[in-house]
C-alpha cells in the first residue's frame, strides 16, 4: 500500500490543524473566548455545528488517500494499482462492490427497466429482472421485503439509540458538569438524530440501495458521501486559497492609502468589471486545454482531477476575493485613524508592528465572518458550475455532476427522483447547516449586530 | 395636579437569567411653567427614566412598575394606540445628538408637518402656516423648512428638533441633554431658546444634564441621580445653597474653576457604578466620606426635610426638618498645593515651539483631480510651551485645535512653518532621526474607549512605547519601570494582565497616561483628556496631572473647550478661531479680562452664570469668511467697517498678552 | 454634471483596457492560438497543416502585438491584439466558430434574456422588498421567527432545485407551461411566466433576509426614535422614515445590476430552452468558442462600469445628502 497525498488532502489537513491551533489559542485568550462563548451557548449553532462536524468526518476520511499494492512482479518488484483509494471508499467497501448494471430504485429488488430475460423455462420474457445484490438474500421478495426492510430498520434504529444512551450514560454527565452553560439539549438531540440515521443506513445499507442505483449501477449513497468531500473542500479551501491576496491588498490599500490604494481599487473593479461565471468558465476552458494538451503531467486520474479542484477553489476565490478586500479595506481606513493606533505612531512604532498588533488583530472578525458566510455560498455554486461544465471533473464525484447526469432522465416515465433527491438532500443540510452556524458566528463577532441585540 | 408627576418608576433589563434595574424608584414632579433638572452622571439612569416616560425604551428594556401621571391620567397604563397621541402630543422629548436625530432624507418641512398632521387638525393651508410659525419661534427662517438637515448646522438642527416637538403643543417637553453635543457659544443660545419656551408657553420643561451650571441656569427645581434612584430633590436656591446629600455636596467640590486655581479638586474616591453592579444598602456608601456602618447594610429611606427638599441618606436621620440645614463640611483635601502656582520655571528655553505653522489640506476636483482649493486647517500659529508650564489651547470644534496637535505631534505633515522641540527643528526630521525625538513627546487622547487597543493587555500596552524608543531596557528594567509607572498614576500592579474592557473611563485614562509617561517625555499634549468624563472622575485626572507635572516638571499642551478646566489649571492660553490664535496671554488675566471679542463670546457662554439675553441664532462656525477681513467679523458684536478690509494680526495687548483684533477690549 | 460623466467615462476607460488586456492575456498567450486549434481537431494525430488552416481561417495565424512583415500602421493593426482584442471597443465582436458574427448574434438575443431577466428583477425586487417589511413589521413575534427560518431554509436550497422542481411541477405534472422553447411577441408570456415564477422564488430566501437587515439597521438609528416621539404610529414609521432610508441602499444596488440584465441568465435560460445571451454563453462554453465568451467578458465588463456610473447618478436622485461634483 503507497499513500498519495494530493494537494487538496494536504490543504484540508493543514486546515484542520489549523482549526485545532485557533481553538488552542481563543480558550487561552479571554477576549477571545468572549464572543466564541456565544456561539457555543447557541442551541441552533451548536445543533449545526454537530451536523457539520459529520460532514467533516466524512470529508477528512475520504481526504486520506493511498494505491493498493498489487500481487508482486516476477522479479519480486512492487506495483500498485493505478486507481487511487481513500479511507473512505475501505469503509464503504461494501457499497463500492455492489454494482448492479443499472438504475434502480431506492429499497428495489428488482431494475427499473425490463430486459429480455430467459425464464427456467428457456422461455424468452420481457420483465423486471432481480438485482445482482439489492435484496438479493430474499428469497421471496414480493413477499419479504417489507417485513425484512422494518426487521433491519429496527435492528439499526436500536443500535444507534444504545450506542446514543451508552454516550449519555458514560461521557456526558462529568462534562455537562464543567461546561453547564452549553446547549445540552439541542445537542443531545442533534447526536441522537445522526445516531439513528447512521444505525438505520448501517443496518440496511449493506443489503438495500438505500438511495437507488444511477445510470450505471452505482449505489447512489456512496456517490453522495463522496459528493461531501469536493462540496466541502470547495467551500472551504475557495476563501483560504486567497486569503492572503484579499487581506494583504484590503489592508495595504486602506493602510497606505495613495498611490497603494489607486492601485488595488484599479485592480478589483478590473476583476470585478468580469462576469464571475464568464471569468471563472474561461479559465477553467484554459485549464482544460492545457491539460489535455499535456496528459504526462499527472500519474494518475485522481492527481488529475486534484489539480482541477484546486484550480477551481483558486479561480473562484480570484472571482471573490474583492468583496473581502473591499470591506478590509474600508475597516482598515477607520480603524487606523483611531487613538491608539495614533498613539502607537507617536512611539515611532514601525509600520509592520502596528499592522501585526494594532490593525490586524481589530479586523480579524472581519475576515473570519467572511470565510464562514462564503462556505454555503461556495458548496451551492459548485453544483450550478458543475452544470455549466466548468466545475469540477467529470469524473469527480460532486453534487453538481451527480445532478447534472440525472436531470435529464426526469422526463423518464416513472421518474427517476432519487439521484437528484440525494444531491439535493446531502446539499440542502451542509448548506442548511452551514448558514446557521455562520449566521450565529457572525451574530457573536460583529459588534454592529451585538448591538442591536 | 397640572403637569407630570411620577411615583416609584421602576425599569429593568433582562438578559437570559440576569435582570438589572437601571432605574429603581424614582418619583419626581414637574409643574406647569416650570423647569425641573433631572441630573446625574453617565449610567445613572436618567435617560432610561425620561424614555420610560416617552413609553419609548429601548429593546430588552421594560417598565416593571410605578406611575407616570400627567393631568392625572397614568401614561404608563395608557394602551399604545393612546399613549401614541399622548407622545409628541401632550408629551414630547428632544434628543442629544441632532446629528442624527432627524431623518437625513426628509426635509424639515416634511418632519414638521408630520408632527402637526399627527397632532392638529389636518388642512393643509393651516399645517404650513403653523410650520412657519414653529420655525420663527424656534429662531429658524421659515425658508429652511425646504432645507434638508445635512444643510444645517448643530444648532440649526437641534432647533429644528425642538419646532417639531413643540408641533402638539406639549404641556412637558422633555430635554435629553439638548446641549451636550454642542459647542458652548451654540449652547448658551440652545439653553435660552428652551427657558424662553418654557415660560412663553406655559410649558413644563423636564431637563436631563450632567452640569451642575446648566441645571443652575436652567431648573426651578432640580432632581439629583445616583446609581438608579433619586438621592436628593430641592428648589434650586436650596440644592445650590445647601446641598444635604454627601454626593450633592462633594459634585459641588469636585468642579473645577478659576476661584479654585492652585489648589488640589476634592475627589470623589472610586467611579460611578453601573447598573450590573449590585449594591446593597445605601448605593453611595462604597464612596461616601461621611459613611457609617449602617449605610453599608441598610438602604436609606425618603427623608423630607422641608416642603421642598427630600434626601435619601441616613445622616437625615434625627435632623430636625424645620432646623436650618446642614452647612457643607469643609472638604479635608482642598490645602494649597504648589502644583498650579503661577508662573511656572521660564528659565531654559521652550519645550515646544511653533513658527509659522500651518496644514492646508488640499482639495482636489475637475477630470485630472487636480488641487483647486486647500483648507487651512491650521494657517500661521506661533507658540512655545515651557517646561512645567500648561498652555490651553481653546477654541469651538472645527477651529484646527487637534490638527495643531498632531502636527506639532508629527503625526500630521505641516504644510509650512518651524517645529522645534527642545530646541531642535524636527519638522524635516524623518525616519530614525525622527522616532528618536518621539520619545520626548506624548499624547493623551479625549475618547478612553477608542484609545486603548482592545486586544492588548495593559502590560503590553504600556510597554509598546518602551520597546520602540527604548530598545535598551532590559526586561527586568521595563518591569521595573511598569510598576513605578502605575504607582505614579494610581494603579493596582495588578493590572498588567487585564484587558482595556475591565476598566471604566477613569482608568483607562490613567492607563492612556501612564503609557504617555512610560518614555520619559518633556512634553505631553492632552487632547480633552477629560471631557468625555464624568465630573466626579474629571477631578482625579485633573489632580493627577497636576501632581505629575509638580513632580516631573511636564510641559501640557493642553487642548480643551472647558474654560472651567483652562481656568482651574492652565499657566496661559491661547485661543484658537478657523485655524489662527485669536488671542494668548496668561490664564488669570485673560480670562477675567479677555482682550478679544472672541474670547469675551465664548466666556460669555459659559453656563452657571445666568442665560445670555438672546436667544437669537447668531452664525456659527460655519459662517463663510469673508474676503480678506477678520474671520471673526460676521460673529463679531463690534464689528466695524475696517474689520472687514483688514485682517488683523496678533499684537501685543500687555507684556506676555497678544490679540488678533483691530480694536481689542483691553 | 456633464464634467462629473465625463470624468467617470474617463475612469472607465482603463478599467476596460485591463479587462481587455487580461482576456487577451489569458486568451492568446497562455493559451495559445496552437492550442486552441489543437483543442478543437483533437489532440492526437493532428498535422501542423491542419492546425495552420484552422488559424488562417480564424484570422488567428497572424503575430500577437507586432507584425514585422506588414508596413505602415499595419505592423500594429494587422495583428490579433488590434483585430482581435482593440476591436471590440468599436463593438466590433468577430466572427463565432460556426461563422456567425457575434455582434448580430448579441443584437438578437439580448431581447429574450431581458424578457426573462427584467420581469423576474422587478417582481423579485418588489416581492424581497414587502417580504422584508413584513418582518421589520412583526418583529419579536413568531411571524418574523418563522419567516427567517423560513428564509435560512429556502437560501440553502440549490438554485438547481427550483428550476427542476418548478418544471417538473408546472410543465410535466400539471402542464400549465411549456417545458422549454420561446416565441416572440405577445406568446412570449406563455414561455416566461415559469423560468420568472421560478427566479423570484429561487431568490427570496436570500433576498427578503438582506433587505430585511437593512431595514433592521435603519430601524435601530436615532431618528426613526425621534418619529416615534412625534407620536407617529408605526406603519408610518415604518413606511415614511424607514422604508425611505432604506430605499437608498437597495435602489443604488439594483441600479449596479440593471445592465447585466442584458446579459441574461445562464442556468434559467439553459433549463427552459430561452434563446437568450445566457444560454449562448452557456453553449459557447460547452462548444469551447473562445471568441464569443471573450465577447461576452467584454459585453459584461462595459455593462458592469455602466452599472457603477448608474448607481452614482441614482443617488443624486434618492439621497438629498449626494450631489456630484
Amino acid at each position: 500500500m503507497m499513500p498519495v497525498v494530493l494537494w487538496t488532502d494536504l490543504l484540508v489537513w493543514l486546515l484542520m490543524a489549523a482549526l485545532v491551533g485557533a481553538v488552542l489559542l481563543i480558550r487561552r485568550q479571554p477576549h477571545l473566548r468572549a464572543p466564541w462563548g456565544r456561539v457555543a451557548r447557541d442551541p441552533m449553532a451548536m445543533a449545526a455545528a454537530l451536523v457539520l462536524a459529520a460532514y467533516t468526518a466524512i470529508a477528512l476520511l475520504d481526504s486520506l488517500h493511498y494505491r493498493e499494492a498489487l500481487p508482486p512482479g516476477p522479479q519480486g518488484e512492487v506495483h500498485y494499482a493505478p486507481e487511487v483509494k481513500s479511507v473512505l471508499d475501505r469503509l464503504l467497501a461494501p457499497l463500492v462492490e455492489r454494482q448492479e448494471k443499472s438504475y434502480s430504485a431506492p429499497f428495489a429488488t428488482h431494475a427499473f427497466a425490463r430486459e429480455t430475460l430467459t425464464g427456467p423455462d428457456g422461455q424468452t420474457i420481457r420483465d423486471f429482472p432481480r438485482l445482482i445484490h439489492g435484496g438479493a438474500h430474499l428469497a421471496d421478495p414480493v413477499r419479504d421485503r417489507a417485513a425484512d426492510i422494518l426487521a433491519r430498520l429496527a435492528a439499526g434504529l436500536g443500535g444507534g439509540l444504545v450506542i446514543w444512551l451508552a454516550w449519555l450514560g458514560l461521557r456526558r454527565g462529568p462534562r455537562r458538569r464543567r461546561h453547564p452553560q452549553l446547549p445540552w439539549r439541542a445537542m443531545d438531540v442533534t447526536l441522537l438524530a445522526l445516531m439513528l440515521v447512521v444505525g438505520a443506513l448501517v443496518a440496511l445499507a449493506p443489503h438495500y440501495h438505500v438511495l437507488g442505483t444511477d445510470k450505471v449501477g452505482q449505489d447512489v449513497l456512496y456517490a453522495s458521501l463522496k459528493s461531501v468531500r469536493t462540496g466541502f473542500l470547495i467551500g472551504a479551501l475557495t476563501t483560504l486559497v486567497t486569503l492572503p491576496f484579499s487581506v494583504g491588498l484590503g489592508v495595504a490599500a486602506g493602510y497606505f492609502g495613495g498611490r497603494v490604494d489607486d492601485a488595488v481599487q484599479y485592480l478589483y473593479t478590473t476583476l470585478n468589471a468580469i462576469p464571475g461565471v464568464l471569468l471563472i468558465a474561461a479559465a477553467v476552458l484554459i485549464l482544460q486545454a492545457q491539460m489535455e494538451a499535456h496528459p504526462d503531467w499527472f500519474e494518475t486520474g485522481a492527481e488529475r482531477a486534484d489539480m482541477r479542484l484546486l484550480f477551481l477553489c483558486l479561480i473562484l476565490g480570484v472571482t471573490s476575493w474583492t468583496g473581502l478586500a473591499r470591506l478590509l479595506r474600508g475597516e482598515v481606513l477607520k480603524v487606523r485613524e483611531l487613538d491608539y493606533v495614533m498613539a502607537a505612531r507617536a512611539f515611532g512604532v514601525s509600520h509592520g508592528r502596528i499592522l501585526g498588533r494594532h490593525i490586524l488583530p481589530n479586523i480579524q472578525h472581519i475576515i473570519l465572518i467572511s470565510v464562514v458566510m462564503d462556505f454555503s455560498g461556495l458548496v451551492l455554486a459548485e453544483a450550478v458550475l458543475s452544470y455549466v461544465g466548468v466545475g469540477v471533473d467529470p469524473g469527480m464525484y460532486s453534487f453538481g455532476n451527480m445532478i447534472n447526469g440525472a436531470r435529464l432522465e426526469l422526463a423518464r416515465e416513472p421518474v427517476v427522483w432519487w439521484q437528484l433527491g440525494a444531491a439535493f438532500l446531502f446539499m440542502f443540510i451542509l448548506v442548511l447547516a452551514a448558514n446557521l452556524l455562520a449566521d450565529s458566528i457572525r451574530d457573536a463577532l460583529d459588534p454592529r449586530t451585538r448591538q442591536r441585540t | 395636579m397640572k403637569g407630570l408627576k411620577v411615583r416609584d418608576l421602576q425599569v429593568e433589563i433582562r438578559s437570559g437569567e440576569r435582570r438589572l434595574v437601571p432605574v429603581d424608584g424614582v418619583g419626581f414632579e414637574v409643574a406647569a411653567n416650570e423647569c425641573v433638572a433631572l441630573l446625574g452622571e453617565s449610567g445613572c439612569g436618567k435617560s432610561l427614566t425620561a424614555l420610560a416616560l416617552m413609553r419609548l425604551l429601548p429593546e430588552g428594556a421594560d417598565i416593571a412598575q410605578g406611575t407616570a401621571e400627567l393631568d392625572g391620567i397614568d401614561m404608563l397604563a395608557l394602551p399604545e394606540r393612546e399613549m401614541r397621541r399622548v407622545r409628541g402630543g401632550r408629551l414630547a422629548m428632544i434628543f442629544q445628538e441632532p446629528m442624527t436625530s432627524l431623518n437625513p432624507v426628509l426635509t424639515i418641512g416634511q418632519q414638521i408637518e408630520e408632527a402637526l398632521t399627527a397632532h392638529g387638525d389636518a388642512s393643509q393651508p393651516g399645517i404650513k402656516h403653523q410650520a412657519r410659525e414653529l420655525m420663527t419661534a424656534v429662531g429658524l427662517p421659515p425658508e429652511r423648512l425646504a432645507a434638508y438637515p445635512f444643510q444645517l448646522s448643530g444648532g440649526q438642527r437641534q432647533r429644528a428638533l425642538i419646532a417639531m416637538m413643540l408641533a402638539g403643543d406639549p404641556e412637558v417637553l422633555i430635554a435629553d441633554e439638548p446641549t451636550t453635543a454642542l459647542d458652548v457659544t451654540v449652547q448658551a443660545q440652545i439653553l435660552a431658546l428652551l427657558k424662553q419656551l418654557q415660560q412663553q408657553r406655559g410649558m413644563g420643561l423636564l431637563l436631563i444634564t450632567h452640569d451642575l451650571d446648566v441645571a443652575r441656569d436652567m431648573a426651578d427645581r432640580v432632581a439629583v441621580m445616583y446609581a438608579g434612584q433619586i438621592v436628593e430633590w430641592a428648589s434650586r436656591e436650596t440644592l445650590y445653597q445647601s446641598p444635604f446629600h454627601p454626593y450633592t455636596q462633594r459634585l459641588f467640590q469636585v468642579l473645577p474653576a478659576i476661584s479654585r486655581r492652585g489648589q488640589r479638586l476634592a475627589q470623589i474616591p472610586g467611579n460611578v457604578p453601573g447598573p450590573e453592579v449590585r449594591l446593597e444598602g445605601c448605593r453611595f456608601s462604597g464612596r461616601c466620606l461621611r459613611v457609617m456602618d449602617r449605610c453599608r447594610q441598610e438602604t436609606p429611606a425618603w427623608r423630607q426635610l422641608s416642603p421642598d427638599h427630600g434626601v435619601r441618606c441616613h445622616l437625615a436621620d434625627g435632623v430636625d426638618p424645620m432646623a436650618a440645614p446642614v452647612a457643607a463640611p469643609a472638604p479635608s483635601e482642598t490645602s494649597a498645593s504648589p502644583s498650579a502656582g503661577e508662573g511656572a520655571a521660564k528659565a531654559t528655553g521652550p519645550v515646544l515651539a511653533l513658527q509659522g505653522l500651518a496644514v492646508h489640506f488640499p482639495v482636489r476636483t475637475g477630470l485630472l483631480r487636480r488641487t483647486t482649493d486647500v483648507v487651512k486647517a491650521v494657517d500661521g500659529v506661533d507658540l512655545e510651551v515651557h517646561q512645567g508650564e500648561t498652555v490651553a489651547l481653546v477654541g469651538e470644534s472645527g477651529c484646527g485645535k487637534t490638527t495643531l496637535a498632531r502636527a506639532a505631534l508629527r503625526l500630521l505633515e505641516p504644510t509650512s512653518g518651524r517645529l522645534e522641540l527642545l530646541g531642535r527643528d524636527i519638522r524635516q526630521l524623518e525616519g530614525e532621526a525622527l522616532r528618536r525625538q518621539r520619545a520626548a513627546m506624548q499624547i493623551v487622547f479625549q475618547d478612553p474607549f477608542s484609545s486603548l487597543n482592545p486586544r492588548m493587555r495593559v502590560g503590553e500596552i504600556l510597554e509598546e512605547g518602551m520597546r520602540a524608543l527604548r530598545p535598551e531596557l532590559s526586561g527586568q528594567q521595563r518591569a521595573a519601570g511598569l510598576a513605578r509607572l502605575l504607582e505614579q498614576v494610581g494603579l493596582p500592579q495588578d493590572v498588567v494582565g487585564r484587558y482595556p474592557h475591565e476598566f471604566s473611563g477613569g482608568q483607562r485614562q490613567r492607563i492612556a497616561i501612564a503609557r504617555a509617561l512610560a518614555v520619559g517625555p518633556a512634553l505631553m499634549v492632552l487632547d480633552e483628556p477629560t471631557s468625555a468624563l464624568d465630573v466626579s472622575v474629571q477631578a482625579q485626572i485633573l489632580n493627577l496631572l497636576a501632581d505629575l507635572q509638580r513632580q516631573q516638571g511636564l510641559a501640557y499642551l493642553f487642548i480643551t473647550h472647558n474654560l472651567s478646566v483652562v481656568g482651574y489649571l492652565a499657566h496661559r492660553v491661547a485661543v484658537m478661531y478657523r485655524g489662527r490664535l485669536v488671542e494668548t496671554g496668561p490664564a488669570a488675566e485673560l480670562l477675567t479680562r479677555p482682550g478679544h471679542p472672541y474670547t469675551r463670546l465664548l466666556l460669555g457662554s459659559v453656563p452657571g452664570r445666568g442665560l445670555p439675553e438672546t436667544p437669537a441664532s447668531v452664525p456659527g462656525g460655519q459662517a463663510a469668511a469673508p474676503g480678506g477681513g477678520c474671520a471673526f467679523a460676521p460673529r463679531c458684536p463690534q464689528m466695524r467697517r475696517e474689520c472687514l478690509e483688514e485682517q488683523p494680526a496678533l499684537r501685543e495687548l500687555a507684556p506676555g498678552r497678544q490679540a488678533a483684533c483691530l480694536f481689542p477690549l483691553v | 454634471m456633464s464634467a462629473y460623466l465625463l470624468r467617470r467615462l474617463a475612469y472607465a476607460l482603463p478599467i476596460l483596457l485591463g479587462v481587455n488586456l487580461l482576456t487577451f492575456a489569458l486568451f492568446f498567450m497562455v493559451n495559445t492560438p496552437d492550442d486552441m486549434a489543437r483543442l478543437h481537431l483533437g489532440v492526437k494525430r493532428v498535422t501542423p497543416e491542419a492546425i495552420e488552416n484552422w488559424k488562417a481561417a480564424r484570422g488567428y495565424d497572424k503575430p500577437l502585438f507586432l507584425n514585422v512583415q506588414a508596413s505602415g500602421s499595419g505592423v500594429l493593426t494587422d495583428t490579433i491584439f488590434f483585430e482581435k482584442s482593440l476591436a471590440m471597443f468599436a463593438f466590433e465582436f468577430g466572427q463565432a466558430d460556426d461563422g456567425r458574427d457575434i455582434g448580430n448574434e448579441i443584437r438578437t438575443r439580448m431581447w429574450p434574456s431581458l424578457a426573462i431577466a427584467l420581469p423576474t428583477f422587478v417582481i423579485g425586487l418588489l416581492v424581497n422588498i414587502s417580504v422584508a417589511l413584513i418582518l421589520v413589521f412583526f418583529r419579536h413575534s413568531y411571524v418574523e421567527w418563522t419567516g427567517v427560518v423560513l428564509a435560512v431554509a429556502m437560501m440553502s436550497i440549490s438554485g438547481l432545485f427550483y428550476i427542476i422542481a418548478g418544471q417538473y411541477l408546472f410543465a410535466k405534472v400539471w402542464a400549465l407551461a411549456p417545458i422549454s422553447g420561446y416565441q416572440d411577441g405577445f406568446n412570449a408570456a406563455r414561455f416566461v411566466w415559469l423560468p420568472v415564477l421560478v427566479g423570484v422564488v429561487g431568490g427570496l430566501g436570500a433576498g427578503a433576509r438582506w433587505y430585511r437587515t437593512l431595514f433592521l439597521e435603519e430601524a435601530g438609528k436615532d431618528y426613526v426614535r425621534t418619529a416615534r416621539a412625534k407620536g407617529l404610529s408605526e406603519a408610518r414609521v415604518l413606511f415614511r422614515h424607514i422604508l425611505k432610508n432604506g430605499m437608498v441602499p437597495i435602489l443604488t444596488g439594483a441600479v449596479a445590476v440593471f445592465p447585466l440584465l442584458f446579459m441574461g441568465s445562464l442556468i434559467l435560460e439553459s433549463f427552459f430552452g430561452i434563446p437568450g445571451l445566457g444560454s449562448y454563453t452557456i453553449d459557447a462554453i460547452n462548444a469551447q468558442d473562445f471568441a464569443i465568451v471573450r465577447a461576452m467578458v467584454f459585453l459584461g465588463a462595459v455593462l458592469y462600469i455602466l452599472g457603477l456610473i448608474l448607481t452614482d447618478l441614482s443617488y443624486t436622485l434618492v439621497d438629498p445628502r449626494v450631489r456630484l461634483k
